[in-house]
């Protein structure tokens, strides 16, 4: 009997050595230790032995049983290994591939910069505020000092719907309704962005619809110098801490005295470029303390009450910011173009 | 305003200040100056010669040779092609080595003939040609027979000058004139003005009063304060002397004849248009200032037929029209070389006046330019003799005794205080009561003593623009420099700033959208009036606003709706193809409930969705699909439920214009005021498309306004359930015209509350499927909140619901 288990054992260990498949390793687990395997078979017999070879058969039959088991579990772990690899191997993907991109949509670049303008205000204290496309030939022009007839009309050509309805033709309207809806508290303290309209040939840099956003501050002691400090905030925030701001006189009904504001040049520095046409400044605002006419009509004192106004056009900034050549890309919607504003 | 140093130079020294350093200073002091223009264009070594004789070339048909005295050492011997070329003739003569623009002067032989140098036309030394007279346009240039033989051309053509070009802002029309300039650039040199006296000019050369020969009227002084009148006898017209001609073209205006030339100079140097007459062409020998009569006709100098309205000023004789107050003379007395006896008109027209009858005849003049920004009141009778002293001295008139005039030239004086606190408080300045006097000195505004701290101040009427005591802190801090006002923050109490409920929902909703794939666009407020018809009005009985004078048909009304640009956008982008549109837009359309527009039109804030083409851009792992209905619907569903609104909106399957009748909807708010429409959505229709351009494009716009009211934050936590929900799908057979939305519905209804959830997962037609009956398959989720469910209790449940479902719609379950 001892000399079957031993050549059982050689036979088992001869054939699993040479097992090629996980399946024929199964074979042959079941051939030998299944429940009618060969050495299940052996130890059938067993009942027929005396005592005495009884554990000295069991022992054997143990240590066959040992060895066909380990190299069995040996055999397996080889296989499970093989078939790791051969997974691993076979779910190589090529990483140069293009992922799947998350749906992006974007916001227009002008609604971008009016964004960027309001929240840096808002910071300031400010509220925005709005008001109608459409505006009477008194807000518009009238309560801002700007009677029938008066030649500062000649800047502007408008988009008439009658002899007294309009296209506005700047967002200042909005302050003279912000003002008269405050009843003469203070202080105001609003930017007003939105769309306006010239009678303008469209060109490379006109537009006959573009947006500008204002600003209105009315207090008891509302002086220059805070129309100054005031802007200069505004552009370092806007266009980066060194830049500096240049006041030059000029005219608008609406203020006085009436500035334009030049920026230092944020793409040279000021030391002059392309951008700035060599001269180191960009024009980019108009500003002015309140005329005290303006005032009156918007229900403040001017004895007791001043303020300052600024306004700039959206399109301006926009395209100084971005590098845009041509104001018409804006009302294109071209999505090569929209397009390019996303991101940081 | 073109300025020539040369001719300011008059009235004050610009002595050691370069064109360049001066156009600097009026720039940074409020007048922009545009440019710096040199009157030389790049010619040296000219000079004046004489022509002693000219012979014909001996080989050539069209060439001369001259013999020119030059003021060299000997005589020049020049080729001249010119055909005006005469001896006894004072030219330019270009010597050998002199420069032209883009021309260097050699000896040279032409046709075998030596020439020493050349004789120039006013062309060749770069004149503008525009601005030569008549004579001068052809030809070589002939200067007057008394000019110096030998001097520099620049010298004697004025073109050793500089003109400084005035950009002038509407308030500023003091500066339209040399001594209103010379004004200015005395405020900011700091500088003495010496100012020309024509009272000491002014020669009455006849004892025979100007009264006998004319007579002058207002009709209505309203448009007209001051008219007065010289009347000068023998004139001669003729060419005017060098100085003028040179100056009127350093100013940009062509000389014409010396009558003409004197009442433009005069004008330049002033600010005060005048007018010459033939005075023997002023029928009657008076002349009315008046309005015009209904159908009467005038024609001006510049040869146009003018059919006059009855609210134009006209200058009318005795019989008729001469002249358009202001604006233009008539040709009907123009001042021809005949004219021997002028009327010279001097005069303050109502500027409001002037500009509308200029406007409405489209004719602008340098005249109507000045009245209509209203001239000095001060400076009418000063011109008037200044013309009149220049007329006799190069025109050779005799000067009437007296002027004839009516109105009056008094104003009332302007005095304004200025208070020294104000002005520090205003500017955020500390400038002390000497500082600012010395300021208004400079401006010649004179002043009182200000020992109070109040300054009073003398407005000259040549500043009409000065009315306020901010005015004159404008005038203070111009000169002053805005660049040393101080940098200050506000002082006074704090304000938080924010955006409004609307404000901040509009960008949650750009933010939602464009994080979504929509890309946000921004079209005109102007449409063609075709395509405000093409989609229903969202707002009821409402109709569109049209321009009263539209640049064009395409952008004649104000938009109804957002829609027919999205696709005009659309169609853009797909013939760049850019076809995968996912568009979105937020803004305005407009309406009115009025047949003639009296009122503002509504405005009404709308978001605009478009999608076309395919869902995701072409991707190597992802298969291309065609958006749909329902690509929209998601999207819209999704700003719905971010709003907080998913309850309160249905959709009802009506066919509104302009989309596919079988996939569009209207979309309903249910509020507090009822079911209000909100907007519309669905496939453009398959016409409209077509015309468009596009495939399949799904489109939808909705109101935003009564969304932003009902909006509510409902951010509330709820607790987390405790126990297993069980979920129970069903199919059912039905119809396939009941909407599914009813059957979700009825679903809820019957579902009590236990039933938490219900989705469509499935709908299914055709195959199988009898004709005219579709499947729907839902997902019922339930759950109670106290216990786990028996499959007892939600049996009893989605037995009612079958059952109301059988009930409601026939609905069998489906196997």
């Amino acid at each position: 009997m001892k000399q079957k288990l031993e050549a059982l054992k050689i036979e088992a260990l001869a054939k699993l050595q040479e097992v090629a498949d996980p399946q024929a390793l199964n074979d042959l687990r079941v051939k030998y230790l299944g429940k009618k395997g060969e050495l299940t078979e052996v130890l059938r017999g067993m009942g027929g032995l005396s005592a005495e070879e009884r554990p000295v058969i069991g022992q054997v039959v143990n240590d066959v049983r040992g060895a066909i088991e380990e190299i069995i579990t040996a055999k397996q772990e080889a296989f499970q290994q093989q078939e790791t690899q051969n997974r691993l191997q076979a779910e190589k993907v090529d990483v140069t591939l293009p992922g799947r991109s998350m749906a992006q949509g974007g916001i227009h670049p002008l609604t971008r910069v009016v964004q960027e303008i309001e929240d840096i205000f808002i910071g300031m204290g400010y509220r925005v505020a709005e008001g109608p496309e459409v505006e009477t030939d008194y807000y518009n022009f009238e309560a801002l000092n700007l009677p029938k007839n008066h030649p500062a009309r000649d800047m502007q050509d408008s988009f008439y719907l009658t002899d007294d309805l309009l296209m506005r033709t700047q967002t200042s309207p909005v302050q003279i309704r912000t003002m008269q809806g405050m009843k003469g508290e203070a202080p105001v303290k609003i930017i007003c962005p939105g769309k306006v309209f010239r009678r303008d040939d469209d060109d490379a840099t006109h537009s006959f619809q573009f947006h500008q956003v204002e600003g209105l501050v009315i207090g008891r002691n509302i002086r220059m110098s805070d129309l100054k400090g005031t802007l200069q905030q505004f552009v370092q925030e806007m266009f980066g801490p060194h830049t500096g701001i240049r006041l030059r006189p000029s005219f608008f009904p609406f203020t006085e005295p009436s500035v334009e504001v030049d920026v230092s040049c944020f793409k040279c520095g000021g030391d002059g470029c392309r951008l700035c046409k060599q001269t180191g400044w960009l024009e980019i605002l108009g500003a002015g303390m309140v005329h005290p006419k303006v005032l009156e009509m918007g229900g403040y004192d001017p004895a007791e009450f001043s303020g300052f106004a600024f306004g700039m056009g959206v399109e301006r900034i926009a395209m100084l910011k971005y590098g845009i050549d041509d104001i018409r890309n804006f009302y294109n919607n071209d999505m090569s173009f929209v397009k390019q504003f996303k991101g940081v | 305003m073109k300025v020539s140093t040369g001719w300011l130079a008059d009235y004050i020294t610009l002595e050691g200040v370069a064109a360049e350093v001066l156009a600097d200073k009026i720039t940074a002091a409020g007048i922009e100056i545009d440019g710096v223009e040199r009157r030389n264009k790049g010619i040296t070594g000219i000079v004046v010669g004489y022509v002693k004789s000219k012979e014909k070339h001996p080989d050539a048909d069209k060439l001369n040779v001259c013999i020119v005295d030059a003021g060299q050492d000997e005589d020049l011997q020049i080729v001249c092609g010119a055909k005006n070329v005469e001896a006894g003739q004072k030219v330019p003569v270009a010597l050998v080595g002199a420069k032209l623009p883009g021309l260097d002067i050699k000896k040279a032989k032409l046709r075998g003939v030596l020439s020493q140098g050349m004789i120039c036309s006013a062309k060749e030394l770069g004149m503008n040609d525009k601005l030569l007279p008549k004579e001068q346009q052809e030809g070589i240039l002939v200067l007057p027979e008394d000019t110096e033989i030998g001097r520099d051309i620049m010298k004697v053509l004025g073109l050793d000058d500089e003109i400084l070009e005035f950009d002038l802002t509407p308030n500023r029309s003091d500066c339209l004139s040399m001594i209103g300039a010379a004004y200015e650039v005395s405020a900011i040199l700091g500088r003495e003005l010496s100012l020309p006296d024509p009272e000491a000019e002014i020669v009455e050369n006849i004892t025979k009063s100007a009264a006998d020969s004319i007579s002058v009227k207002i009709e209505d002084e309203a448009y007209c304060g001051h008219y007065a009148v010289r009347y000068i006898s023998g004139v001669k017209p003729a060419v005017s002397p060098l100085w003028i001609q040179n100056r009127l073209m350093a100013a940009g205006v062509r000389p014409i004849n010396n009558i003409v030339d004197i009442t433009n100079y005069v004008m330049l140097e002033y600010g005060q248009p005048l007018h010459a007459f033939d005075a023997d062409k002023i029928e009657g020998g008076n002349i009315t200032v008046r309005l015009a009569s209904p159908d009467e006709v005038l024609t001006t100098l510049d040869g146009q037929e003018r059919k006059l309205e009855p609210q134009m000023l006209v200058i009318a004789d005795g019989v008729k029209p001469v002249a358009l107050a202001g604006v233009m003379g008539g040709l009907n007395s123009e001042v021809t070389s005949e004219t021997v006896n002028l009327v010279l008109e001097s005069a303050k027209f109502d500027g409001g006046t002037v500009r509308k009858t200029s406007r409405q005849l489209g004719l602008r003049s340098e005249a109507s330019l000045r009245f209509e920004k209203e001239v000095d009141p001060r400076s009418v009778i000063p011109a008037l003799n200044r013309a009149a002293a220049l007329i006799a001295q190069y025109a050779g008139g005799n000067v009437y005794s007296g002027i004839v005039q009516a109105g009056t030239d008094t104003v009332e004086e302007k005095v304004l205080t200025l208070s020294l606190d104000k002005l520090n408080r205003y500017l955020g300045t500390e400038l002390s009561l000497l500082e600012v006097k010395t300021l208004f000195a400079r401006l010649h505004f004179p002043c009182g003593d200000g020992v109070q701290g109040h300054i009073e101040v003398k407005v000259p009427t040549r500043r009409g623009d000065i009315s306020y005591d901010v005015d004159l802190i404008e005038e203070i801090a111009r000169l002053y420099g805005y660049d040393n006002i101080p940098t200050t923050p506000i002082e006074g109490p704090t304000t938080p700033g924010a955006l409004t409920k609307p404000q901040a929902l509009r960008r949650e909703l750009r933010r939602l959208l464009s994080h979504g794939g929509y890309q946000e666009v921004l079209g005109y407020s102007f449409i063609q009036p075709e395509q405000g018809k093409l989609f229903p009005a969202l707002s009821e009985g409402g109709h569109a606003v049209s321009l009263a004078m539209p640049m064009s048909e395409d952008r004649s009304i104000l938009r109804t709706s957002v829609l027919p640009q999205l696709l005009d956008i659309a169609q853009y982008n797909t013939n760049r193809r850019q076809s995968d549109l996912a568009l979105f837009e937020i803004g305005n359309v407009f309406f009115t409930d009025e047949e003639q527009l009296t009122r503002q039109p509504r405005e009404l804030s709308v978001l605009s969705l478009l999608l076309s083409g395919n869902r995701a851009v072409k991707q190597w792992n992802v298969a291309t699909q065609p958006v749909d209905f329902f690509d929209l619907k998601g999207a819209l569903e999704t700003v719905f439920a971010h709003l907080g609104l998913t309850e309160a909106i249905s959709y009802e399957g009506d066919s509104p214009q302009g989309y596919h009748p079988g996939r569009s909807a209207s979309i309903y708010l249910n509020g507090n005021e009822g079911r209000v429409t909100i907007g519309t959505m669905g496939q453009i229709h398959p016409e409209l498309q077509r015309k468009q351009d596009l495939e399949d494009t799904y489109a939808a716009e909705i109101l935003l306004t009564p969304l932003y009211e009902a909006a509510q934050s409902r951010l509330q936590y709820q607790e987390l359930p405790r126990f297993p929900g069980m979920e129970r799908d069903i199919a059912v057979v039905v119809d396939s015209t009941v909407p599914a939305g009813e059957l979700s519905a009825l679903i809820r209804q019957h579902g009590g509350s236990l039933l938490q959830s219900v989705q469509v997962f499935d709908v299914y037609t055709g195959g199988k499927m009898e004709t005219g009956k579709k499947s729907v398959a839902f997902s019922l989720t339930y759950r109670h909140a106290e216990h786990t469910l028996t499959d007892e209790e939600v049996g009893a449940v989605h037995e009612l619901v079958l059952a109301a479902l059988q009930q409601s719609f026939g609905a069998e379950l489906r196997k």
